[in-house]
């Protein structure tokens, strides 16, 4: 069957009007990937196309791009698999990066985070001989984030990124959480505390699952997230905002079994930080205005003995 | 100007290793390569890295044996001695950089079985075990502040003197030439599969070490042999790891039979990678294949079992067939993998050009020989890329920088802008396309004098050809259309190799099969195949012979 490819093109060598859609007919069938489609139009139709592959198997991380709006790795999409009523398919360059041509985005910032985790194990001390002793489960659970190929589909598709390029990145985190987790290392408390403190760490993730959403390859970023930030408040970290956040959020749910907005605002930015309160005032005075300040005094949840049995719940389970 | 003592052309597992070796000892290592590091092919490899642990009852000389007998006796055995000695080490090491290999129950690495062997001795990661490996050089690269020009294409080595001196290169992202001074260089860039169609490698692996080393005029050495995996998806020709019949895998042809007991009744489907392959292929061609297939059946390991060990065969079966390996055997047939074959070197790496390296699978030590065991090119490339660094380290003690003359990049900046304005030739990927087809016909898992004789023909034709290519792309940032038809000359003189290497082994050994000569004679041929670039001969090329190193294992008929 014909399909068409409505690919974006960019070349920085024109001097001008050099961004522009370009769209391409290939005749498919039903196994063809939209990376086979991307390289017959390649061989056979235009050669100035240009874009990354190496494997066509999903492990070289080498063809992530954006179709139809979202990130992918094109070599493990069948161009059937999402096709609609027969319109063209939108490719474009992975977002959060910049282009250097056509598909082809630099990947020096990706790269540069990587580097930012120390990302090699630091053992304490080494065996005498032969490796290191750790149970298979432990390394079992590493595979999670070792499945990472470095793609940049989640960097690309990550809503904090879209707008503070100095997070971390979803990426990178699930590089760092490989370390945390990894028996062998010793460093564990340094990079809890630097993932923790460093501005761009743990606690900016929006937990919008999009990095779970999009990631090809089962590594689910957001989580490897969400574990470093419990492993870190274990560990003692308990000056961020973020943390404050969290706690806040869990006993005013817990006493109330609803959330106390008020008591959140002014619990994560901390009750003596005067300045950053000063910061809340106008926020508050602006909602206040609008009718949608939250009451002061909060609602309190019909049921709430039974929320509390939820809370009793967790809590023992987690023991 | 860019200068190092120690320059490696690729950033696999080979070259990584290599060069944390060479920033170990001391050197100023740059690693040049036309992909990022963690792109390399080392990734596709699936089923694990083959170690004789002596402190777990294993032994070197059994190792060291199945790789012998599995390379059809053609191995060179002080080679193989080498690195079965070293094995052990190499794969504790890689564990210590951080490598999460499975365990058994003790806490210590665990092992799987491996085709050609009888001891599981076969180190792994689930089934991916190349890309889990060559993730941990990479970081230890990071560690070890290594100075890497990423997305760099080599045009050309530079010999002067006899010695090799640096290299040009491309920076792709910008499209400017730039000489790499050197005092020695080590080649890690890996196969050539693109040489063949289909082939389970990556569009990247085009041979280009082996044909920069050929152009430099060192020899390559049983060019012929070349690796038919046994388990390749129908159509795509993507890998399907050994590991899924080391986990106890099935093979069965159209009758539902588990055909391999016909062919090698003790080892069945672990029998070596050779002789699975012509197995099937024999199964296929008197009709009791399923269009050109036969059949992988996993389901009696069970969804558990297959998911916790071969996560990565279930993920391409079910993304890239629709096929879920716990309820249906997927389809599966021969598919060029491997080239035995390659630069040959010493055991250190040297190569026949001095101040010239070659480790991994564009090199040719030979441990390997007619046929490759599973398992054990990972251990090549940790082992003799090692190697070739610590030779490399004191070689260049007593080597200066050469001065080299202007005109050479000069001379180069003028040959790529010649291919740059060729105009209404034909386009690379199709002349690509006939190449490596003309080659799965004539040196394919059957071959005979026919069959070679016309690829012989073809290449010459398509040699031809490749002069008139023209490209679509003019610009400078990023012109992948120039690259491609600077990897298509490459893959023209590697196959070039291939076929004249092929034709003088006139026996079957190993994955050389030739249906009208289907006896090994080791009377006549129990020796390497050298082949060189000669400029005074009609075809360009000379062919040499060279006696196999045997140190105590005399050849024996092969049996599994």
């Amino acid at each position: 069957m014909e399909v068409k490819l409505n690919i974006k093109r960019f070349d920085p060598e024109l001097p001008s009007d050099n961004e522009w859609w370009q769209e391409y007919s290939i005749q498919i069938n039903s196994n063809t990937t939209i990376l086979d489609a991307l390289i017959k139009i390649r061989d056979e139709i235009d050669g100035t196309l240009a874009l990354r592959c190496a494997c066509r198997a999903s492990i070289c991380g080498s063809c992530g791009m954006r179709v139809n709006g979202r990130a992918r790795l094109v070599c493990k999409t069948r161009v059937e698999s999402i096709l609609k009523n027969n319109e063209p398919l939108n490719i474009e360059p992975l977002g959060n990066h910049s282009i250097i041509r056509d598909l082809v985005v630099s990947l020096d910032s990706f790269f540069s985070k990587i580097d930012q985790v120390t990302p090699y194990i630091v053992p304490d001390s080494e065996p005498e001989t032969g490796e290191f002793i750790a149970s298979n489960e432990s390394m079992e659970n590493l595979l999670t984030s070792m499945n990472c190929i470095m793609c940049g589909v989640c960097v690309s598709d990550c809503t904090v990124l879209e707008v503070d390029n100095k997070f971390i990145g979803p990426a990178a985190l699930a590089k760092a959480w490989r370390f945390v987790e990894d028996p062998r290392d010793g460093k564990k408390e340094e990079r809890l505390r630097y993932l923790n403190d460093q501005d761009g760490g743990i606690w900016d993730c929006t937990r919008c699952m999009q990095c779970v959403e999009v990631c090809p390859k089962g590594v689910a970023p957001m989580d490897r997230i969400m574990e470093m930030r419990e492993s870190a408040i274990e560990s003692g970290n308990k000056s961020t905002s973020g943390y404050k956040h969290t706690e806040s959020f869990y006993n005013s749910v817990k006493k109330h079994g609803r959330l106390d907005e008020t008591r959140l605002a002014v619990d994560s930015a901390g009750i003596t930080n005067i300045p950053r309160l000063l910061d809340l005032a106008p926020i508050g005075m602006k909602a206040l205005l609008k009718g949608k300040l939250p009451p002061l005094i909060p609602h309190k949840a019909e049921d709430k003995e039974k929320i509390k049995d939820i809370y009793k719940k967790v809590e023992e389970k987690k023991q | 100007m860019y200068e190092h003592d120690i320059l490696i052309i690729g950033a696999g597992l080979a070259g990584l290793r290599a060069a944390v070796e060479g920033v170990r000892n001391g050197m100023n290592v740059g690693v040049i390569s036309k992909v990022h590091p963690v792109r390399s092919h080392s990734n596709a490899a699936q089923g694990g890295i083959n170690a004789p642990l002596t402190d777990r009852g294993d032994d070197w000389e059994d190792h060291a044996y199945d790789t012998i007998k599995g390379s059809d006796f053609l191995a060179d055995q002080d080679a193989v001695e080498i690195m079965s000695r070293e094995a052990g080490e190499s794969v504790i090491e890689l564990e210590r950089m951080g490598v999460i290999f499975s365990r058994g129950d003790d806490g210590k690495l665990g092992t799987r079985r491996f085709g050609g062997q009888k001891i599981a001795r076969t180190f792994f990661v689930g089934a991916i075990t190349g890309s889990a490996i060559l993730h941990v050089l990479f970081e230890q690269s990071i560690k070890y502040g290594l100075n890497v020009y990423e997305e760099w294409f080599v045009t050309k080595l530079l010999i002067e003197e006899g010695k090799c001196c640096g290299v040009i290169a491309l920076d792709i992202k910008t499209g400017e030439l730039y000489v790499i001074r050197a005092k020695s260089v080590i080649i890690a860039a890996g196969g050539a599969g693109r040489v063949f169609e289909p082939s389970t490698n990556a569009i990247i692996c085009t041979g280009d070490g082996l044909a920069l080393a050929w152009q430099a005029g060192a020899a390559v050495m049983d060019m012929e042999m070349i690796q038919y995996h046994p388990t390749t998806l129908a159509g795509t020709g993507i890998l399907m790891s050994e590991a899924a019949r080391g986990e106890g895998a099935y093979l069965l042809n159209s009758d539902g039979d588990r055909f391999m007991e016909k062919y090698a009744p003790e080892y069945m489907e672990l029998a070596s990678r050779d002789v699975v392959s012509r197995s099937e292929q024999t199964e296929i061609n008197e009709g009791r294949g399923i269009d050109g297939n036969v059949l992988l059946d996993l389901r009696h390991l069970g969804r558990k079992y297959i998911e916790s060990r071969l996560g990565y065969l279930q993920e391409v079966g079910v993304e890239f067939m629709g096929i879920d390996l716990a309820e249906q055997p997927i389809p599966i047939r021969p598919g060029m993998h491997y080239i035995m074959g390659g630069i040959k070197t010493d055991v250190n790496g040297a190569t026949s050009v001095d101040g010239l390296y070659a480790a991994g699978e564009c090199a040719n030590v030979s441990v390997h020989g007619a046929n490759r065991l599973g398992a054990n090119s990972l251990l090549d490339t940790v082992v003799f890329g090692r190697r070739a660094a610590d030779h490399a380290t004191n070689y260049v003690k007593n080597i200066k920088h050469v001065n080299l003359d202007a005109s050479y990049l000069e001379n180069e900046k003028k040959r790529l802008q010649s291919i740059i304005d060729r105009k209404n030739g034909e386009r690379p990927a199709i002349v690509r396309n006939e190449m490596a087809n003309s080659m799965t016909l004539g040196i394919g898992v059957f071959r005979n004098q026919k069959t070679m004789e016309k690829a012989i023909n073809d290449i010459s034709g398509i040699r031809d050809r490749v002069k008139n290519i023209s490209i679509d792309r003019k610009g400078a940032v990023f012109n992948t259309d120039l690259i491609f038809a600077l990897e298509l000359e490459f893959m023209t003189d590697v196959a070039w190799s291939i076929v004249h290497s092929a034709i003088s082994r006139k026996e079957s050994r190993g994955a050389h099969f030739r249906t009208d000569i289907t006896t090994r004679d080791d009377k006549n041929w129990l020796k390497h195949i050298l082949v060189s670039k000669d400029n005074e001969s009609k075809n360009g090329v000379k062919v040499e012979t060279l006696p196999v190193n045997i140190t105590k294992w005399e050849p024996v008929e092969r049996q599994y």
